[in-house]
Formats: C-alpha cells, sequence, structure tokens
C-alpha cells in the first residue's frame, strides 16, 4: 500500500481524475472528495472509465461530500465505498503518503 | 521608505531595497552602501556587477550557496568562499550585495 | 540527516494563475535545504517550459528565464510526461532547453530535461517520500 491519490475536481470541469487515472500505480487508491464524488456516479460521462478503474484500484467517496451534493449512495458505481472524515484520516495513515490532483 | 539622492527619491522597501529595478545606478549604489558605512571597492563592483547580469538573465537573485559557486566559477576559485563574500559584504553576501545591485531580496532568503 | 526524495507536480499552465511561479519559488526555496528533489511537468503544467515566452506586454514579472537557473540549484531532474505534450502537439524542441553541470563528471553539461511516459512517471511518483502538488 504507498500512494493514497485525492481527486478533488469535477471530472466534467477539470482534467484531475484524467491525470490520475494516467499516473497511479496499481494497487493504489483513489479517494474522491469535494467536488470529485461527481465522479462517483453511475450512468454519467465518465461512469464507464470509473467502473473499469476499479479493476486496477480501491476507489472511495467521502460520504459528507457525497451528502451535501445530494448523491445518494444507491447511486454510486458498484464496488466504490464510501469513507467519513474518520475514514479520510485511516487511509491517509494506511498509505505511506498522498498525492492530491488539483 | 525612500532613499534621497542627487534631489530625487528614490522608493524603497522596509530593508532599503530598491521598489523599481529601473532606478538602480552606480552612483545610487555607492550611497547605499556610504548609509551602511561601507565603500565599494574593484571587488565589490565584481560581485554586485556579477548580480547584475545573473538577475538580467535569470530573473532571480541566487542563492549564498549558488552565488558562491557561481562567482568561483567566473571569477576564480579563490573568490568562491563564503570567507570572500562575507568579507567583502558582512551583512551577507546575497542580501547586501543584492540591495546595493537594486535587486530585490534573494527568494528564500529572510 | 537524510535526504529525503521530493516531487514538485505541476500540472498548471503559467500566467493564468499564481501556482506555476509560487511553486517554483518553493522548488528555489526548498533548494537551500539539500534535499532529492524532482519536478514533474504533466498537463498544461508542460507549457511552462515553453520557449520564448514573453510577459512584457502583460506587465507580470515573466519567471520562465528562471527555469534556466534550477541546475545552479542541483535541480537535474526534470521530468515531463510524453504524453501531456504530445496532446498539446510539442516535442521536445518546443521546450527551453534545460541543462545541469555534473561536478563528478568534470563539470560536464548535462540534460535536466527527461520525456518520460505516463508509466514511467506514475514509477517515479512512487519512488518519492514527499508529493507536492502546484
Amino acid at each position: 500500500m504507498s500512494v493514497l491519490h485525492i481527486v478533488n475536481k469535477s471530472p466534467f470541469e477539470r482534467n484531475s481524475l484524467d491525470a490520475c487515472l494516467r499516473l497511479a500505480q496499481a494497487d493504489s487508491a483513489i479517494l474522491l472528495i469535494e467536488d470529485g464524488i461527481y465522479a462517483a456516479q453511475q450512468g454519467t460521462a465518465v461512469s464507464d472509465r470509473v467502473a473499469a478503474a476499479m479493476a486496477k484500484y480501491q476507489i472511495y467517496a467521502l460520504s459528507p461530500d457525497l451528502q451535501a451534493r445530494g448523491i445518494s449512495e444507491d447511486r454510486l458505481i458498484d464496488g466504490i465505498k464510501t469513507v467519513d472524515y474518520d475514514g479520510f484520516v485511516q487511509l491517509a495513515c494506511d498509505f505511506d503518503k498522498s498525492q492530491s490532483w488539483l | 521608505m525612500a532613499l534621497e539622492h542627487g534631489g530625487k527619491t528614490y522608493e524603497t522597501d522596509e530593508e532599503g531595497y530598491l521598489v523599481n529595478l529601473s532606478d538602480w545606478s552606480e552612483d545610487l549604489a555607492n550611497e547605499m552602501a556610504k548609509a551602511d558605512g561601507a565603500a565599494l571597492g574593484e571587488n565589490h563592483w565584481e560581485v554586485i556587477n556579477f548580480l547584475r547580469d545573473y538577475y538580467e538573465e535569470y530573473q532571480i537573485a541566487p542563492a549564498v550557496r549558488v552565488l558562491t559557486k557561481a562567482v568561483g566559477k567566473k571569477l576564480g576559485k579563490d573568490k568562491g568562499t563564503s570567507k570572500y563574500l562575507y568579507e567583502l559584504f558582512p551583512y551577507g553576501p546575497a542580501k547586501q550585495a543584492c540591495k546595493y545591485a537594486g535587486l530585490p531580496k534573494p527568494t528564500g532568503c529572510v | 540527516m537524510a535526504s529525503k526524495r521530493f516531487l514538485y507536480m505541476n500540472r498548471k499552465a503559467p500566467h493564468g494563475s499564481v501556482y506555476a511561479l509560487e511553486s517554483l519559488e518553493v522548488v528555489l526555496i526548498g533548494a537551500a535545504f539539500e534535499q532529492d528533489v524532482s519536478l514533474a511537468f504533466v498537463d498544461d503544467g508542460v507549457y511552462q517550459l515553453l520557449l520564448n515566452q514573453d510577459t512584457a506586454a502583460l506587465g507580470s514579472k515573466n519567471f520562465s528565464p528562471t527555469f534556466k537557473a534550477l541546475g545552479d540549484y542541483d535541480i537535474s531532474k526534470i521530468y515531463v510526461e510524453a504524453e501531456s505534450l504530445e496532446a498539446r502537439g510539442l516535442t521536445r524542441d518546443d521546450l527551453m532547453p534545460l541543462t545541469w553541470e555534473d561536478e563528478d563528471d568534470d563539470w560536464a553539461e548535462k540534460d535536466s530535461i527527461h520525456i518520460v511516459s505516463s508509466e514511467a512517471l506514475a514509477e517515479i511518483i512512487e519512488q518519492q517520500d514527499v508529493l507536492l502538488n502546484f
């Protein structure tokens, strides 16, 4: 377990998620926070890519950011796990370092 | 703050660095040195001119470590030592020489 | 103190926001700590290294010549992602030549810029101790 990749930008506005998916090695984890959580939904222009990436990475979404934006968990792509702030801290501890794709 | 010289006023920051690079002249450099109780000789000018050239090329004032190495390469090994540069500019070679050279304080210099 | 591996990740174009200049300043300040520093340029970050930038008409500081001083600061590992260059129709020839002098090799001048694939860059990211993003 080495790098926790964090994406906080909407995939429809910025290319942060693209950069992350291009440059994260297999066995990394990706945590979607803030506007990054929009990438976690089913049925969007990026959901196929996100679903395909799940073969390589465990993907998490931050639940307070989902709730704030009215995205309920049943609309998430299968296999995406949600974490709360404690879970965020735990992830940050579990990995050697984090990479924030601004 | 400001520096008065030859009937003109030049704007400086709170530490006496010129705000406008284009205000600089050799005369003004001598004036700033005089205010610090220093007199600029040939060896000082070598370093001051070196700094001005460096700034012109790279748009930064180099850190002391970089200045020392570069001076040694350009002006001779015996001059590329912090002892030599501190003797010329006892308030710190990068800091003091940059002031006389009309450059901003070196990046990272506190 | 053992030195750590620092990677500065640059993904923003140079003059439309303050990220590029801020990154460069942090790199220069951080160089005083003599750590093992690498720079990566990805996405619009590759535009920071383009030749012939001239901000005179903008009235803002042109910091692009400062990249050429990085060699003096012992920064010799500048990675540019090939895919980002290609997506923007750029090649190595569009970038400023950046070099450093190798003290252990009779001060031979060497290229600092390394054009690397996404895959190679992913590996470089993995090897770092500290990742700083701009």
